[in-house]
């Protein structure tokens, strides 16, 4: 297939800017990957990019890398899943490497320790932001398992600190049990 | 040769650190400190101290760091080429699945049983921010006193924000940092 270059640059420049602003690690990427690419571009629909968090978690790797693979696969194939990769290890590559020649005065910095602690914050303002936006979807199903596998996930990952790996595996058999009894049913599916 | 030998290391790191972030820690304290002794402990938890005041996965910063210490800015490329090589032959090969299969019925309800799991997933991990921004550790103290006052406004104001007016999150996270600064300064 062949893709229109302006595609690989706004692909390039919109991974670029996210990674940029990862502060926090790890999910902190998906509010920003959905505002850009769910809400900005809609090149990407809202209950996508919730399975694209599931695969770009269940995979070994960091998140917001595989999460990239995933955006850059969907818009533009192979090369577009390269571009985002490049897109998404420069910054903390080229920051990095500035950095390492003087870390010992940045670490202890008392203006970047203050930026950064106001900017941990905001981060969890962020993620508290689109667990609302995303959970609302759940409960307005108006059914009750998946309310019941949401609480039971929460319970298990942070209560009993079970590996994330066996819960997708557990809610994905579930899923597919309900699937199973519902079209028995003949109704609709979750 | 050294690039090999960072290549493969990362790509190890890479491969086996499931679940992200802190999960890729230890892995890379065991190749980068105990097996290759490429950095001392302490440089280590300098550079994990760093790989979270700066933006992108730790796994990435600890790359491009420990690649510079061993071999300048090419040992730096080559690291982590290494730690990306394995996720991007994994997730690729998942995508296509997913968007190959997800039209299947039995493929949709298995993802519509996913789907609430990984909300309850990034909720807790907002919540273990939460604490972490309001006390300054990963579990709530059991003294609730000690709570950062600086850090409660910025939250709720950020939040505020976010909900009311939909900010795009990059300039709430980066307002954050400056009134950080601001605040810190002024008391």
């Amino acid at each position: 297939m062949k893709y229109d270059k302006k595609v690989f640059i706004k692909l390039f420049l919109s991974t670029f800017q996210l990674s940029a602003c990862t502060f926090g690690g790890g999910f902190v990427i998906i509010p920003l990957m959905r505002k850009k690419f769910v809400e900005e571009l809609h090149w990407i629909e809202e209950q996508e990019m919730i399975d694209l968090t599931a695969i770009a978690q269940s995979s070994p790797g960091a998140i917001a890398v595989n999460a990239s693979i995933l955006v850059g696969y969907h818009v533009a194939g192979v090369i577009g899943a390269l571009v985002t990769v490049l897109g998404t290890v420069l910054p903390p590559l080229m920051i990095i490497s500035v950095i390492s020649f003087f870390y010992t005065a940045f670490r202890d910095n008392v203006i970047v320790d203050m930026a950064m602690t106001g900017m941990l914050a905001g981060v969890a303002a962020v993620i508290c932001d689109v667990v609302i936006t995303m959970g609302k979807s759940v409960f307005q199903k108006k059914r009750i398992l998946p309310v019941a596998v949401l609480a039971a996930s929460f319970t298990a990952v942070r209560f009993w600190a079970v590996n994330i790996i066996l819960v997708i595996l557990v809610c994905a058999v579930i899923g597919a049990i309900d699937t199973m009894y519902q079209s028995k049913r003949g109704g609709a599916a979750l | 040769m050294i690039y090999l030998e960072l290549l493969w290391s990362f790509f190890q790191i890479g491969l086996f650190s499931i679940g992200g972030g802190y999960a890729a820690m230890p892995l890379i304290q065991d190749q980068v400190v105990d097996i290759h002794s490429w950095l001392t402990m302490a440089q280590f938890a300098d550079i994990m101290t760093i790989a979270e005041m700066t933006p992108g996965p730790i796994a990435i910063n600890s790359a491009t760091f420990v690649g510079i210490q061993v071999a300048g800015i090419p040992g730096a490329v080559v690291a982590t080429i290494g730690c990306v090589l394995p996720s991007c032959f994994i997730v690729m090969t998942l995508a296509y699945i997913y968007y190959r299969f997800r039209e299947l019925k039995m493929v949709q309800g298995i993802l519509a049983g996913l789907r609430p799991a990984v909300i309850a997933m990034i909720a807790s991990a907002g919540i273990s921010l939460v604490i972490m921004s309001f006390y300054g550790e990963k579990n709530l103290p059991v003294d609730l006193s000690g709570i950062n006052v600086v850090s409660v406004i910025i939250f709720a104001v950020s939040f505020l924000v976010l909900r009311r007016w939909k900010v795009n999150p990059v300039y709430v996270m980066l307002g954050a940092g400056a009134a950080g600064v601001l605040m810190y300064s002024v008391i």
